[in-house]
């Protein structure tokens, strides 16, 4: 049996019944045991709740549970005999930006939820917003508690209307709409029988047959060098092998090469996994390159073509997401991982910082704390091989580490 | 062409890549190795990582002995498979040397013991990234685990302050003295685990494969009968046709009534089970957060 892997985020506080319906597609594609079934209805008639509360499945932490709030990114899994998915389930409110961005990072899919008797709030924008920034293919806005709205058409077109409006200032191509109970479970897994006047698919069809295929990036090569292999031993003695992940492109025996930063070029000998020789490469694979000419490269070296190269360069421009208590510094000095490389680097200027509830820029307040979106430019202590994060979410984006912490304190994507 | 991985291809290149990361980022890994079939796992995706040099750090299985006797003949074979080198931290001489102390009564485990002497060996050995197999679905307090997951210096997982790990970016700079748990195989269920396996041809520990053994109810589980574990004088044995779902010490590792004689079988029933694995953990069934609380203290 093979079938893909999709992954997607979701964002939403209690009250929308995002773990309502995170619970709903578990169930309902059978992937919630017994006993773990047994263990949140025992839990939500010790709260003195009625009925089995499904949001209970997907809070995980202590301290959730007894706030009622989701804190973290938390991943959830179930799959159909067509695709296997993976939820990056994270917190709606404001003060944790940082994790929806974190669940972002990764999405071929983002699942936006809209309460039908609100329409689209502040909340709605700020995900979209995020998604839109993450860059995440696709946008799934599920106009959620049908239920309570009679199950209307008008209900459902007014805000898909309102929500087309505030999009166009998005970047983001591909948007569907689904009107949803999650509580009652129309159109989660099962079409609804309450919405005859609609035609599109539901939720669960349209996450098994999205279109994915392309969300990688398959034309530019980027072969970020992440380990060498060398046994020492007699049977492969002069093997040198370049291991890593292609996070662009497809790479077959006998390209022409480029490697980075030292420009020497040679061709690929090549592609090497333990299962064998392989034709070509493409991303997500794990392989081992080897090279036709015995040359010095190393960690954080790129293996790129001869005529397509990403820019070499220590000035970047980024749009950063902050994660820490302690606010940027400007003229902060900090550590920097970019694909395979550790750098350091130096904030020369914060632009602008980005209302992620309206994409307002404020050029007055430039204070950039935790939660914070900004528009920044930073140089680094050597040359990084970059791409704009629009082109290669891989070879676009870095985090910022305090160096006297470790801590991860910043996402930056590459603007270009 | 369609260049699209199957999700299990996929997969295992993401554990990939996390085991070259944490041989590129740190000097002294070990990957833990417990003999069952998610430690198994993760050693033999260790071999494709370095393949065709060998697995760049050791294996390390802490032994409670207390062991169903099938668990050691495996895991000397997988390792000379492997070509890798094994160290075995023993809960045992621990207690011998009165650091720590056993439990008493009925539910006596030695499960418990093993952080202690983890932790000993880990601080002993200056490793500073412990691989282990657990899996974001295995348990509510795993399912916000990181891959890079940090521990201070006393061993001790904080889950309010997590690093957010982003892309495929993996930060793994620490203070001395910290280390990292890593965890290659967090995005893989206990249903890929098995098609995995299969699809590989991996060898497993016969305990998997249905056979007749002597076992006794206890609290809706079923435990295998053992020298080890003394019985409530109501607790009859019984012989029936069971197989392990996990594989850890005998004490806490419940077995299942079950004719899955092949992988194919095993695969075939777990995806019709209606009980997560862990269901016949009794280690997990003492609080609601008994898995957190562990972890926090530095459990696997």
């Amino acid at each position: 049996m093979t079938s893909e892997l999709l992954r997607f985020s979701t964002a939403g506080s209690v009250d929308d019944g995002k773990s309502t319906l995170i619970g709903r597609l578990l169930y309902d594609s059978k992937s919630i045991f017994e006993d773990q079934y047994e263990a949140v209805k025992t839990a939500s008639e010790r709260r003195g709740e009625e009925g089995v509360n499904l949001a209970l499945l997907t809070d995980g932490l202590k301290a959730e549970r007894e706030q009622g709030i989701t804190i973290d990114v938390a991943y959830r899994y179930f799959a159909t005999p067509r695709r296997k998915f993976i939820i990056a389930d994270t917190p709606g409110h404001i003060q944790y930006t940082r994790n929806m961005v974190t669940g972002a990072s990764t999405a071929n899919v983002a699942l936006i939820l809209v309460d039908a008797r609100n329409g689209v709030i502040e909340q709605t924008r700020r995900h979209s917003i995020i998604s839109s920034l993450l860059q995440i293919p696709h946008l799934v806005i599920c106009i959620n508690k049908m239920d309570l709205v009679d199950y209307k058409q008008e209900v459902y077109e007014t805000i898909k209307e309102d929500f087309e409006r505030f999009a166009s200032k998005l970047d983001v191509h591909d948007i569907s709409f689904i009107p949803i109970s999650a509580l009652k479970g129309d159109n989660v897994v099962e079409r609804s029988a309450n919405m005859p006047w609609y035609e599109g698919s539901t939720l669960l069809y349209y996450l098994e047959n999205v279109h994915i295929g392309s969300d990688h990036n398959f034309i530019d090569t980027r072969f970020p060098v992440q380990y060498v292999v060398r046994p020492y031993n007699d049977d492969y003695h002069d093997y040198r092998g370049y291991a890593g992940r292609v996070a662009g492109g497809v790479m077959k025996k006998g390209d022409r090469v480029m490697l980075l930063p030292s420009g020497f070029t040679s061709t690929i000998a090549k592609i090497d996994t333990a299962d064998g020789e392989i034709e070509e490469a493409f991303p997500p694979m794990s392989v081992t390159l080897l090279l036709n000419d015995d040359l010095d490269l190393s960690r954080g070296d790129m293996i790129v073509r001869e005529n397509n190269h990403p820019e070499v360069t220590q000035d970047l421009d980024l749009m950063v997401c902050w994660f820490n208590d302690k606010p940027l510094q400007q003229r902060g000095k900090y550590a920097i991982q970019h694909t395979t490389q550790n750098v350091r680097c130096l904030v020369k200027d914060i632009q602008y910082k980005m209302d992620v509830n309206t994409l307002h820029r404020n050029l007055e307040d430039k204070s950039v704390g935790m939660n914070d979106i900004a528009r920044i430019t930073i140089r680094t202590t050597k040359p990084l091989f970059v791409d704009a994060y629009r082109k290669n979410r891989i070879t676009g984006s870095v985090i910022l580490i305090d160096e006297g912490t470790n801590e991860t304190v910043g996402a930056g994507m590459v603007i270009g | 062409m369609n260049y699209q991985l199957s999700h299990l291809k996929e997969l295992e290149a993401e554990s990939i890549f996390i085991l070259r990361e944490v041989a590129a980022q740190f000097e002294n890994p070990v990957l833990l190795f417990s003999g069952g079939k998610d430690s198994i796992l993760v050693s033999y995706l260790a071999k494709k990582a370095f393949y065709p040099a060998r697995i760049p750090f050791p294996l390390l299985h802490i032994d409670t002995g207390h062991n169903f006797a099938e668990t050691i003949e495996y895991r000397d074979n997988w390792v000379a498979d492997l070509n890798a080198k094994l160290l075995v931290g023993s809960v045992q001489d621990a207690i011998d040397k009165g650091k720590v102390t056993e439990e008493k009564g009925y539910n006596a485990s030695r499960n418990f013991l093993q952080t202690a002497v983890l932790l000993e060996e880990l601080e002993n050995g200056k490793f500073d990234a412990a691989i282990g197999g657990a899996r974001r679905d295995e348990e509510k307090a795993r399912a916000k685990e990181r891959f890079f997951s940090h521990r201070d210096e006393f061993g001790q997982w904080d889950p309010k302050n997590q690093r957010p790990e982003l892309w495929n970016l993996f930060n793994g700079r620490k203070q001395f003295g910290e280390h990292f748990r890593i965890f290659p195989i967090s995005n893989w269920t206990e249903l890929d685990v098995w098609q995995y396996l299969a699809e590989e041809n991996v060898p497993l520990p016969s305990l998997y494969f249905a056979h007749q053994r002597k076992v006794f109810h206890r609290d809706g589980i079923l435990l295998a009968d053992s020298e080890f574990i003394p019985k409530r004088p109501e607790e009859k044995v019984v012989e029936m046709t069971v197989r392990c779902r996990t594989i850890g010490d005998v004490t806490c590792t419940g077995v299942w009534e079950s004719s899955a004689s092949s992988i194919e079988e095993i695969i075939e029933e777990v995806a019709a089970s209606r009980k997560t694995e862990r269901g016949g953990r009794t280690d997990d069934k003492r609080s609601e957060t008994a898995m957190e609380d562990r972890k926090k203290d530095g459990y696997f």
